[in-house]
Parts: C-alpha cells; structure tokens; sequence
C-alpha cells in the first residue's frame, strides 16, 4: 500500500536533508521505533486495521469537489478541492494521528505526547488517545493557547493535559522543544507522536506514509472524476504533511507540477514570515537537516503567521529535497491574501476553510487566474476555519 | 601546547594524584556579556580541572529551564559563537592548562561552517567541543575537520544507549566521554543518583575505550558530586551553579559566587578518592 520508494535512504536521509540530529539518549528510542515501523509499512494486518479506521473512524475517502462557483469567479482553470477538511476532528492531522497511534499500542506504550500550533494535531491527538485509553499530555505555546482556546478546550474535553510553553517565542517551535524533553525525560513510557514531516528519521517517512492516503485518493478520484490527472497540485506548508501527503503520490508524475504554499505572513521583505523554503537556507533543527530561518549567528528566528500552523521556521526534510530537485516549487502567500481567499471560499463555496488551507486556496486562484478553463487545479482543503473564526473577527474588529 | 595534549595531560595528571575532574558549566555571557572570562578564571581557582562552556542557542532541545533561560539571556546581550570563541580566546592569555569543552548545538556551527570553525576553535585555544544534538552517524564531517584541526569530539553516552552503539561511540571517540547520568534535560529536578547500570556502562566505555569518563546531567551538590565519583573519573555540575550565577550582578559578586559554591564541592571529591 505505501509507496515503498528509495526516500528517504537506510540512514533516514533525503539527498543530504533530514538524519537523526538528536541527543543520545533519544538515538536508542529512534531505532526501536525506525525497525517497527520498516516492518509495519509493509504488514498486511497493520496497514489493513489502519484502512480500517481510516474509513469507519475518519470517514474516508474524503471526496474531491469541484468548486464550480469559485472557478467561475475566477475566470480560469477549474478548481478541485481535497475535502480534507471533513474527516473526523476537521483536519487532515487525524489520518496521521490514528496511524502513530496503532503505532504507539504495538511499542507497549501507554503515554502519548504531542506539540501543537493550530491546535489540529493536538486535538487528532486527544482524540486518538481517548479512543484506545491512553494518557495525553500536549505541548503548545502559550500565544498559541490564546489565539486557539477552541482547540484548547476541545483538547481538555478529551482528556488530555495541554501544557502552556513560555520560553522563545511561545509558539510551535518552543511546542516541540519542550515535547522533546518531555520524550527525553519519559522515553521508556512514552510515544511522541510528531505532527508533521519534520523531526528525526523515522519521523518524515512514518508521517508521510500515513498522510499520503491523501494523494493516493486524489488520484484516483480525478482520474474518476475528469478522466486525467491534474494540471497543478498546490496545498499549504509549515512543517508540511498536508502538502507531503498530496504530494508523494504523485512525485513520479512529473507532468503534474506541484506548489507548495508557505506564509509570507506581513509580507517577506517585512522579514515577519514563515517561509524558510521560500527565503531560508540550510541548517540543523528539531533533529533534521533542511531549510530554516535563522541570523547570521545561526539562532532560529521568530516566524509571524495569521495561521498557528504555518508560523513554523523549519519545514519537513523532503520538502527541502523537493525544491532542490526542482519537482516542487515554492510561493508564499501573505496574510491579507489568506483572509481574502478565507472570505472568497466561504462565499462562493459556503466552505469555511482553515487560516492555513486558506494560503492553498489563494494561491490557486492566482495560478487558475492565469490557466485556461479546461486545466485542473487541485488543492489540499487541509482543515476547516471553525477554529479560526475567532482569530479572523478580531482581526476585523469586530466583538463576538 | 597542542590541544588534545591538554585534556590527555590533565586527566593524566589527576590519574596519578588519584583524584576526580570537577567539570563546571557555565553559559557564556550569563550573567554578564563581559563577565565569562573572570569567572573562568574563578572556577579554576575553586578547583575546576576542565571548564564546559556553554555556546548559547534559542532551541536546546535537551536542557533543562535553568539553561534555556541563560541562554535566552546571553542571546539578549549578543552573546554568539564569535564572542564565545573570543572568550576562549582571552582565557588562554592567563591560562594555557585548563582544557576548555564548548558544548553546545549544532545550528552556531553549521551557519559559521564547520572549517571555519575548527580552525577558529583551535586558534583561540578550545580543546573539545561537545554537540548535543550531533550524534556520531550525523558528525563525520564536522568530526574530521575537528581532529586536523588537534580538538576531540566528545562523545555522549546515555542509559539507554545499547551495547551495539555503546561500540560504535567507542571507535570514534577522543578526550573524554561523557556519561548523561539520567534519563532526561539538564537541571532535572530530582537530581540523579548512581546506581549498579551506570557503573557498569562507565566501567565498559572506560574499557572500550582507554578514557577517562565523566557523568552529568542532575549533578548538583556535593553529596551527589561525591556520589558520582565513586563511579566517574569526573563530575559536570551545570544548572546548579548556573542558577546561582544568574542572581549575580557584578563579575565579583559571580567570582565570590563561583568558590563558595564550588569549595564544598572540590572536598567532597577529593574525600572520596
């Protein structure tokens, strides 16, 4: 079922990207965790009791939608969204959570931890741990609590603990600083369960095989659906697993281009972005080598995003391998952009997406824009906007 | 003097004396950006036999709150890779016995580069260099530029690195090793305690490896320094003094700070072997 390709290689690398940059008391750990899960991706059991809950639990397939109104509005090429935002929790974070926690139940561990930005995964994580009646301790910045107390209380209703991080910038970063010590501290009770494609080896891989239910149904639905692939693939990055997700299944496809949209937050030269594929260069973070956003003295620097999800300074390893490669090519959308297209979506669509699937959705209509109408334009719609709607009235002034 | 014939003599010196290395950890520039040097000076005149010092990075992803906020703080005041060198530097032109250890991340390093590094290391008179997040399968680059260049790598051992690894450490390593004495961050609160598993993970890289091992990591008093010295053939305490350093004021006040903190200490050691 999972592609079983050459990347990342043995060692866990993507060309020179990704590795295990971690401390030695966690390298044991990663290797307990990289040899079950080498023999998992290919378990004919595992990967049918994944399917399983995939489909009865998430509500998979998720479909593909024409958004006829919004193409229209456009006037280019039609576009086609990857319903993500329906499956169980509302985001494409649960596809990955319910696989690592399959994963957690064979390791015998009964303790799962998780950072959060948006609070997507924390929730997809609350909920898998309450479903198979583990404890759940999430890490998420203290800015973060405050610009998501939806997702906060949603977390807590489910049982788990979310601890309030301070240190940095109080944000998804210093989230997976403290989940890391969390791990460090507790590594023979624990599993991590990473949100994204980023952290060491195994992590890029296993979040990747369990996200790319998404290209895989994609696919297939298009080609269902209109009879081809698609002209263009787009989808959102901050650590980048909804984009990985879409992508992987088609990298061998390479009449398809893919874009992959990172925030440029009040704009990239205002230097307050999350784009470090866009404007970053390499360097070493949360224990793998890709590109990232730092001073000259090599200290990672604060990311500004509307969305909690993106304001990330590092990205997945494969991502960095995909650019490098050419196969992937990455835009950045600001702010003012997400917002409008938040509104157009809602509008037209009377889909309320997510502040980070909004930068997709912008994006998409600018490339449609410039694309005849008998061109395809497919985007991850990676999370609803509910737990948004605060965010976006204050920005706008107005009082709920 | 070549660098990696400092940190050989010393533990050579100290073999033969019977005694164990006390190993202080200071972050640089905390808590004053100009006050590291006399405060070095200060350890070795308390008793240290080798000074770790801490290279500030905004995410240390295996340090303790103690730590992180001190290095936060030496952000704050420009503290770098570059000032930290200078440091070094400045230290040697009273002292060219003590070995210094930086310890750090590897993201400082990268961005300098690696060459650069080195050869800036070596220059300002660095005698190991201790990368947490820079295990042996992700240093080989940064490992051999190192060596030219006369600087260990110093290797980490932890409880839960296996056997299998425990001999792939071993056939890298160069100076020391140093043990993590607990499952967990720098500073953690209930401190660590040596047990029957610790000595015999120290016994067998003493024996892979023909060098001296030290233990770290919850080390905080002189009860628990004693304690580890029974197994170790040297001591790290970091948090505990750093949390006292960082109420300090004045370059005296942190040097007054560092001997009435380190003498119990050095006693304690020097009663157990």
């Amino acid at each position: 079922m999972f592609d079983l390709g050459s990347r990342p290689d043995a060692s866990g690398h993507f060309g020179e990207y990704g590795g295990k940059y971690v401390s030695e008391t966690l390298m044991a750990a990663l290797d307990d965790l990289n040899k079950a899960w080498q023999k998992l991706r290919k378990d004919p059991e595992f990967l049918n009791e994944f399917d399983n809950d995939l489909n009865f639990y998430v509500g998979r397939p998720s479909p593909l939608y024409h958004a006829k109104r919004l193409s229209e509005k456009i006037g280019g090429a039609q576009i086609l969204l990857k319903r993500e935002d329906l499956n169980h929790t509302g985001a494409h974070k649960i596809n990955n959570t319910v696989g690592q926690a399959l994963l957690a139940r064979y390791l015998g561990k009964n303790r799962v931890i998780a950072e959060t930005g948006a609070g997507q995964h924390g929730v997809a994580s609350a909920t898998v741990a309450a479903r198979l009646g583990m404890q759940c301790v999430v890490y998420m910045g203290e800015v973060d609590i405050h610009r998501q107390a939806i997702n906060v209380y949603r977390m807590r209703l489910l049982g788990a603990q979310v601890r309030s991080v301070t240190s940095g910038s109080a944000t998804l970063k210093d989230a997976l600083n403290e989940a890391m010590r969390d791990w460090v501290s507790n590594v023979d009770s624990t599993y991590y369960i990473i949100g994204t494609v980023a952290g060491p080896h195994p992590y890029p891989q296993l979040v990747r095989d369990f996200n790319s239910v998404i290209g895989r149904e994609a696919r297939r639905q298009v080609q269902t659906q209109f009879g081809r692939l698609p002209d263009a693939l787009v989808a959102c990055v901050g650590g980048g697993s909804n984009a990985i997700g879409l992508f992987h299944p088609f990298v061998d496809d390479t009449e398809v281009p893919m874009y992959g949209v990172e925030a440029a937050g009040r704009g990239l030269e205002s230097g307050q972005h999350a784009a470090p594929l866009t404007t970053g260069r390499v360097g070493v973070l949360h224990g793998n080598k890709s590109y990232l956003m730092d001073d000259d003295n090599g200290q990672i620097l604060h990311t500004h995003s509307v969305s909690a999800g993106l304001d990330y300074p590092g990205v997945g390893p494969e991502h960095s391998w995909l650019k490098d490669s050419g196969r992937a090519e990455y835009v950045a959308i600001d702010d003012k952009e997400a917002l409008d297209a938040f509104h157009l979506l809602t509008r037209t669509e009377g889909i309320l997406p997510a502040l980070e699937s909004s930068h997709a959705v912008a994006y998409a209509c600018k490339l449609a824009a410039s694309m005849p109408a008998d061109k395809l334009v497919l985007v991850n719609l990676s999370g609803r906007g509910d737990k948004d709607v605060h965010t976006v009235a204050e920005l706008e002034g107005i009082q709920l | 003097m070549s660098q990696q014939y400092r940190l050989k003599s010393c533990f050579q010196m100290l073999a033969e004396q019977q005694r164990t290395a006390l190993i202080p950890f200071i972050t640089a520039g905390d808590p004053l950006a100009d006050a590291s040097v006399d405060i070095m000076h200060a350890l070795v005149d308390a008793g240290a036999d080798v000074i770790e010092l801490g290279i500030p990075f905004s995410d240390p992803m295996a340090d303790g709150p103690v730590i992180q906020l001190a290095s936060e703080r030496a952000i704050e005041r420009g503290v770098s890779l570059h000032t930290v060198l200078q440091d070094v530097h400045n230290f040697r032109q009273n002292n060219q016995k003590t070995p210094v250890i930086l310890m750090g991340y590897l993201n400082p390093l990268y961005r300098m580069g690696f060459a650069q590094f080195a050869q800036s290391a070596a220059a300002a008179g660095v005698d190991g260099v201790l990368i947490v997040d820079s295990p042996p399968e992700e240093s080989v680059v940064l490992e051999s530029l190192l060596a030219e260049a006369g600087i260990s790598m110093i290797r980490l051992v932890a409880p839960t690195t296996t056997a299998e690894r425990m001999r792939l450490i071993a056939a890298e390593a160069t100076g020391f090793i140093y043990y993590v004495a607990l499952k967990g961050i720098t500073g953690a609160g209930s401190g660590a305690n040596s047990d029957a598993e610790s000595g015999q993970r120290i016994n067998t890289m003493r024996k892979l490896t023909g060098l001296p091992v030290a233990a770290g990591f919850g080390i905080k008093d002189a009860e628990s320094a004693a304690d580890w010295a029974q197994l170790a053939d040297a001591v790290v305490i970091g948090s505990a003094l750093v949390t006292r350093l960082a109420e300090c004021k004045s370059s005296e006040q942190a040097c007054e700070t560092v001997k009435s903190f380190l003498a119990p200490i050095r006693i304690a050691m020097d009663n157990v072997t």
